[in-house]
């Protein structure tokens, strides 16, 4: 097979992911990154590898697609550590999702409704079992869900794993380089512009996160429509007696926010996150902040002592739908919000963006799927419902319309 | 049988008398489709927790547009009538309306309003030139007094914001609908499809809600279901209800019956 000529926008985990195995495929990759490979959402992320506690009722496919990718991340965990020589901090300690009074034991059991309806694997705590799971929990939790199937992994070192992957395979890795504008002629994506030229391509990947829909060249009736879901978050460091083992979310309905803390091996504890349409808005504020460390401690009491490491905002690249755009742009003769043009459609682009809470999550499958697509053209099944043709198809409000 | 007159806000006449929040849906698509289902052509948006954006692109704006929904914005999470009013002046000049949608909350645990704050940032918008809808107790007094500055409408508060405990003073509301010649709606506490009818069987003449939709299991067909409630709760007043009383009357008439 001739060796084909990749170029990838956006070095996140999404688009290193692909990278790498495009590249240990025998690929020729090449990926410009606007700032320092990682350092956007995927290093402000928690790593959280959540789909049952994320699940909702009207997110089945998203549901289905993280089940999936949680499924094959002690493969990508093997493959990754080994390729890159470091490990990336895999645990499989599971989630409590917990509440503190009785009206958030009310929201527990709503949620927890939605949970069975959906068939998932979650069990139904007292107070007591879930501090028997986790003894640094408040005294006053009165229930908690436990997701034992939930799992979590060091978001930051899979950033840095990732990167020395892709390197070792022989990817090629621009840094602080901006892609101005994504070449499409009569149809097809034949390479991207930066700052140092023209680089030409035989194949052109959007793995640009909540960046996507800003690159210039793209016809605006196939701009994927994500934006970007500010993220508030803060470090702290645990200390002996506040070993906290298990990922704990909160749910209060006395609170406009929900809070989760996830503890590290090395000893860090992360707490996020506010969710906040905010633009590419990135500062930090006091209310954010106040209410990460009102809602973590009101959950572990014991934080009130530990030293504060680091603080931190991050950008969710959000989709309407919060599923991720992934695979072509299929050919399609109308267009909703386009009509009645016919809308453009573009040969050798693949669009892998929009991963909104979920990327750390979906990083595998996507890495997998997204390249057999690139190498052998096969789209799988997994990631057949989320390409960019299902806002388009009859129209945005024509999905999931109720069944009376 | 009473007349049906037209629901009108500020002289703009509405088919719908719901209305509806943007807040708290599971995600954007989920939004615009329980939206379309509700049938509102109103939706309220907080101005302090969504950035105004360029009403292109992605973003509650926007998609707002798309639909043909009127955007009511809102000054929740203001705590003193000047932080109300600043909110309401800086939604004006972003979305060139002058319709508001007025809160200034006294305390976050019950987001009760402030109702001394509520009256003075009622009275400078009002002379400011804004159409004020404002969010307020269902004390029949503080509601007089608001129609009385010149407020659009009344709307207040079935229950607590977001506790679903539907219309806890329906005598209040009752009276407020006797006292009021403004349009009367309830904003906040509908909890599901039967509090929204019992609000127009009070004669209300809107109902404003969001987290009974966006909280539901399946959003969407919660807003179908309070599409349908408010206009059969509207119906219902309208057709006049039939007196209560505590003895069975048969409904087939038994006298002069042939034995």
């Amino acid at each position: 097979m001739e060796k084909r000529n990749v170029i990838i926008i956006g070095g996140g985990v999404i688009g290193l992911g692909i990278g790498w195995q495009l590249a240990k495929a025998g690929a020729s990759v090449t990926i410009y990154e606007r700032d320092k490979a990682g350092r956007a959402a995927s290093w402000a992320a928690a790593g959280m590898l959540a789909p049952l506690a994320e699940a909702h009722s009207e997110e089945p496919e998203l549901l289905k697609l993280g089940c999936q990718s949680l499924a094959r991340y002690p493969q990508w965990v093997r493959e990754l550590e080994a390729d890159a020589q470091m490990p990336i901090g895999y645990r499989v300690e599971g989630t409590l999702i917990v509440g503190l009074e009785a009206d958030d034991t009310d929201q527990l059991r709503h949620l927890y409704t939605a949970q069975q309806h959906l068939g998932l694997d979650v069990n139904w705590l007292t107070g007591r079992d879930a501090r028997d799971i986790e003894p640094a929990l408040s005294p006053r939790v009165t229930a908690a869900i436990h997701c034992a199937r939930d799992h979590q992994v060091d978001n930051r070192l899979m950033v840095n794993a990732l990167q020395r992957a892709y390197q070792a395979c022989g990817g090629v890795l621009h840094e602080n380089s901006i892609v101005e504008r994504i070449a499409i002629k009569n149809g097809v994506a034949t390479g991207v512009q930066t700052e140092g030229g023209f680089h030409k391509a035989d194949v052109v990947v959007l793995a640009a996160g909540c960046w996507a829909a800003e690159i210039e060249g793209l016809p605006d009736a196939i701009r994927p429509p994500v934006r970007p879901v500010k993220g508030q978050m803060l470090a702290l460091q645990m200390e002996t007696g506040i070993a906290i083992k298990t990922v704990i979310r909160t749910i209060r309905a006395r609170y406009p926010m929900s809070v989760y803390l996830v503890p590290r091996s090395d000893g860090r504890l992360i707490v996020g996150a506010t969710s906040e349409e905010m633009g590419f808005d990135t500062r930090l504020t006091a209310g954010g902040v106040f209410e990460l460390l009102r809602g973590a401690w009101e959950a572990v009491p014991g934080v009130y002592e530990l030293p504060i490491l680091e603080t931190w905002a991050g950008l969710r690249p959000g989709s309407r739908d919060n599923a991720p755009i992934l695979g072509k742009v299929p050919k399609l003769t109308s267009f909703a919000r386009a009509a009645p043009c016919p809308r453009p459609s573009v040969e050798n682009l693949i669009l892998a963006t929009g991963h909104y809470r979920n990327g750390i999550l979906l990083t595998p499958i996507t890495a997998y799927e997204i390249a057999k697509l690139i190498l052998t053209g096969e789209l799988s099944e997994a990631i057949a419902p989320f390409q960019l043709d299902r806002f388009f198809v009859g129209g945005v409000l024509q999905r999931n319309s109720p069944k009376l | 049988m009473k007349q049906m007159p037209e629901f009108k806000i500020a002289e703009q006449p509405y088919q719908s008398r719901l209305l509806i929040g943007t807040a708290g849906y599971p995600n954007f698509h989920v939004m615009t489709q329980a939206i379309a289902a509700s049938g509102a052509e109103i939706a309220t948006v907080s101005m302090r927790r969504v950035k105004f954006t360029e009403t292109s692109g992605e973003n509650v704006f926007a998609l707002l547009r798309e639909l043909g929904i009127k955007i009511l914005p809102n000054t929740a999470g203001c705590f003193t009538a000047k932080d109300a009013i600043l909110t309401a002046h800086l939604a004006r000049e972003a979305l060139e309306t002058t319709l508001i949608k007025l809160e200034v909350i006294g305390d976050e645990q019950t987001q009760f309003p402030d109702v001394a704050q509520l009256l003075t940032a009622a009275e400078t918008l009002v002379k400011d030139g804004f159409t004020v809808l404002p969010y307020c107790n269902d004390d029949p007094i503080t509601c007089k007094k608001l129609a009385d500055i010149g407020c659009a409408a009344v709307m207040p508060l079935g229950a607590p914001i977001g506790s679903g405990m539907g219309i806890r003073n329906p005598y209040n509301i009752q009276i407020i609908r006797e006292l009021v010649q403004v349009p009367l709606i309830v904003d906040a506490g509908v909890g599901t499809a039967s509090d929204a009818a019992i609000a127009m069987e009070l004669g209300c003449d809107g109902v404003l809600l969001n987290t009974a939709v966006a909280k539901a299991h399946r959003p969407v067909l919660m807003a179908e279901a309070m599409k349908k409630a408010v206009e059969a709760g509207r119906a219902a007043f309208l057709a006049g209800r039939i007196p209560r009383k505590l003895y069975a009357t048969a409904s087939s008439p038994q006298v002069g019956m042939i034995a």
